[in-house]
C-alpha cells in the first residue's frame, strides 16, 4: 500500500439476520489514491461487506475506521457527511428525476455549494450534455456515471462501488473504469466490488478474494492477474489465507 | 344545474383533495395505507371547535364581511393544526413506530385500530350530537343567473374553502419542490435506500410526513366543518372518498391526489343532484371500482 490506510476494516462480522453472519471476520484496508478490488464467487459476501461498511447491513462485531475515526455503527445517512461515498449495484439513481435534478438533490441533501456541480459536470461532460434527460432514460453506462457523480458530490475520502460493471458492455466497462482511475488519481480511495475479475484486476492496485465472508487472498492486482489461486477460489477449493 | 353541480363538486373535492394529499404522502413515504387518516381530519375539525369557544371569549369580534366566521375560527385553525400534528406524531410514537419492522400489513391493521380508538374518543369527549362552527344561516351569492346553464350560487364560506385549498396546495407544492426537506420526502418515496446513502435521516423524513399530513388533515377538517355539520363519524365518512381520490390520482402523486379529489367531489355532487343524497358515498365507491378496473395505477402514477 502506497499511503496510510484511509479505510480500515477489522475482523468484521455482519449479516441481515441476527446470528446469521454473511461477512465472517473480514479484515481489509485501503489507502488514498488506491483502488482495492474485492473479488470472490457468488455468495461470498462481497456486496454485504460494502453494505455493512456503508451502514446498510447490521454489524455484529468488528470495527470500521475511516481516517482513524471509528464509524462501525454510524447510520447509513451519516456516512456521506463522514466522507464515505457509496454506489449501490441497483437502483442507484432517481430514475424519475432528470440528471441535473439527481445531482442537485444530492447537493441539497449534503448542503454542497452549486459550484461543486460545475466541477462534476466538467468531470463528467456526458452528464452535462444530458442534464435535462430523465435518469431513467440514460444508457447503463451513463446511469453508472451519474451514480458515481452523485456519490462524489461532497468529495468523499473513500468511494465504494458495488459491481459498477454489471450489465454493461465491455466498452462501457472500460469507460467506467477509466473514470474510476481518474477519481483515484485525485486522492480518493476506491473499494470496488466486482464479478468482472479481469477488468477489475486491470485497474486495481490491490485485490482481495473473499470466500465465505472472509478474505482468503490479498495481493497486488498485477500479481493476482495470472495467479492460479483465483480460479481455485472461484471453483470453491480451499486455499490457505495469505499472511 | 350543470354549473351548480360543478361548483358544489369543487367545494367537496377541495376538502377531499387536501385529505388525499396527506394519505398519498403517508402511503408513498411510510409505505402503508393509513386507515386512521380520516380521523385526523375529524380531530382537526373538533379541535378547532373547542378552540373556537375559547377564542370567542378571549378575542371576540364578529365575522369577516359576508363570511360566517372571524378571527376566533382562524386562531382555532392554528390550534387545530398544532393539535392534529401532535396527535399524528403521538400515534406514530405509541403505535406505528413500534410496529414498523413488522411490515405494511401489520401497520394497516394497526391503523384500523387507531381509527376506532380516535373516533370513539371523539364520541366520548364531544358526544354524538351534530355541532356547527356557526349557527348563523349564510345566504348563497348568485354568481351566474338561472338562465345560464341553470345558474350558479355559492356561499362566501364555500369561496373561502376553494381559496384556502388553492393556497394550501400551492404551498405544499412549493415545499415539496423547493425545500431540502421536501425534496428529501419526494426522494424517499422514490428510493428509500438511495436517500439514506445520500445522507438523509429516514426518521426525520417520517416525522416530516406526519407533520405535513397532520397540517393538511387539520385544514381539511376545519374546511369540512365549515361546509357540513360536525359529527364524530366525519373521518369515517370521508375515508372512502380520500382513498378513492388518492388511488384515482395515482398513489404517491400530490397533483394526482388533488385532481382525484376534485373528480370524486364532482362525482358525489352529481350523485346528490341526479340520483339522490343517499347515494353520495356510492359515488366514491363507483369511482374507486372503475379506476381499479380500468387503470389500477391511477391517472398520474408518477410519484410526488
Amino acid at each position: 500500500m502506497s499511503e496510510a490506510a484511509v479505510l480500515r476494516i477489522e475482523s468484521l462480522w455482519a449479516g441481515y439476520e441476527p446470528g446469521l453472519s454473511i461477512v465472517r471476520g473480514a479484515s481489509l484496508e485501503v489507502g488514498g489514491r488506491e483502488i482495492l478490488a474485492i473479488l470472490g464467487p457468488n455468495g461470498a459476501g462481497k456486496s454485504t461487506l460494502v453494505k455493512a461498511v456503508a451502514g446498510l447491513v447490521p454489524v455484529s462485531s468488528g470495527r470500521v475506521l475511516l481516517a482513524g475515526r471509528e464509524i462501525t455503527r454510524e447510520p447509513a445517512h451519516a456516512m456521506a457527511s463522514l466522507g464515505l461515498g457509496f454506489v449501490p449495484q441497483t437502483d442507484n439513481v432517481f430514475t424519475n428525476l432528470s440528471v441535473s435534478e439527481n445531482l442537485e438533490l444530492a447537493a441539497a441533501l449534503q448542503r454542497v455549494k452549486r459550484s461543486r456541480l460545475d466541477h462534476l459536470y466538467a468531470q463528467f461532460p456526458d452528464l452535462a450534455r444530458q442534464r435535462s434527460l430523465l435518469a431513467g432514460r440514460l444508457s447503463g453506462g451513463q446511469r453508472q456515471m451519474l451514480a458515481i457523480a452523485r456519490a462524489l458530490i461532497n468529495l468523499p475520502q473513500v468511494l465504494m462501488l458495488d459491481e459498477p460493471s454489471a450489465g454493461l458492455s465491455p466498452r462501457l466497462v472500460a469507460e467506467v473504469f477509466r473514470v474510476l482511475r481518474d477519481i483515484a488519481a485525485q486522492g480518493i480511495a476506491i473499494v470496488l466490488v466486482e464479478q468482472n475479475v479481469k477488468a477489475a484486476l486491470a485497474i486495481a492496485d490491490r485485490a482481495a478474494v473473499l470466500v465465505e465472508g472472509c478474505e482468503k487472498v490479498v495481493a497486488p492486482a498485477a500479481e493476482l492477474a495470472g495467479d492460479a489461486r483465483i480460479a481455485e477460489l472461484y471453483l470453491g477449493r480451499h486455499v490457505e489465507a495469505q499472511p | 344545474m350543470m354549473l351548480q353541480v360543478l361548483a358544489d363538486g369543487l367545494v367537496v373535492g377541495s376538502i377531499v383533495s387536501l385529505g388525499a394529499i396527506g394519505l398519498t404522502l403517508t402511503f408513498s413515504i411510510l409505505r402503508f395505507s393509513n386507515f386512521g387518516h380520516g380521523e385526523m381530519l375529524a380531530w382537526g375539525a373538533y379541535l378547532a371547535l373547542s378552540a373556537l369557544g375559547w377564542f370567542q371569549t378571549l378575542v371576540g369580534g364578529g365575522p369577516f364581511g359576508a363570511l360566517s366566521f372571524g378571527w376566533p375560527l382562524l386562531l382555532g385553525l392554528g390550534v387545530a393544526i398544532i393539535g392534529t400534528v401532535g396527535l399524528a406524531l403521538l400515534v406514530d410514537a405509541l403505535l406505528f413506530q413500534r410496529l414498523r419492522a413488522q411490515g405494511a400489513i401489520t401497520l394497516v391493521i394497526a391503523s384500523f385500530g387507531a381509527a376506532l380508538a380516535l373516533r370513539n374518543l371523539l364520541f366520548f369527549i364531544y358526544g354524538g350530537i351534530p355541532m356547527y362552527y356557526s349557527e348563523a344561516l349564510q345566504m348563497a351569492v348568485a354568481i351566474l343567473p338561472r338562465s345560464f346553464y341553470g345558474g350558479l350560487r355559492i356561499t362566501p364560506d364555500q369561496m373561502f374553502v376553494l381559496g384556502l385549498t388553492l393556497v394550501t396546495v400551492m404551498a405544499v407544492h412549493l415545499f415539496l419542490q423547493r425545500s431540502t426537506l421536501g425534496r428529501a420526502m419526494r426522494a424517499t418515496s422514490l428510493n428509500p435506500q438511495l436517500v439514506r446513502v445520500c445522507g438523509v435521516d429516514p426518521e426525520r423524513v417520517l416525522r416530516a410526513t406526519w407533520v405535513l399530513g397532520g397540517v393538511l388533515a387539520a385544514v381539511a377538517g376545519v374546511l369540512a366543518g365549515l361546509t357540513v355539520q360536525l359529527r364524530p363519524t366525519l373521518g369515517q365518512d370521508l375515508l372512502l372518498p380520500l382513498f378513492a381520490a388518492a388511488i384515482l390520482g395515482g398513489i404517491g402523486s400530490v397533483w394526482g391526489a388533488v385532481i382525484g379529489g376534485l373528480i370524486v367531489g364532482l362525482a358525489e355532487s352529481a350523485a346528490v343532484m341526479w340520483i339522490g343524497a343517499e347515494y353520495r358515498a356510492a359515488a366514491s365507491f363507483a369511482v374507486l371500482i372503475v379506476i381499479l378496473l380500468v387503470r389500477p395505477t391511477g391517472l398520474f402514477p408518477e410519484k410526488t
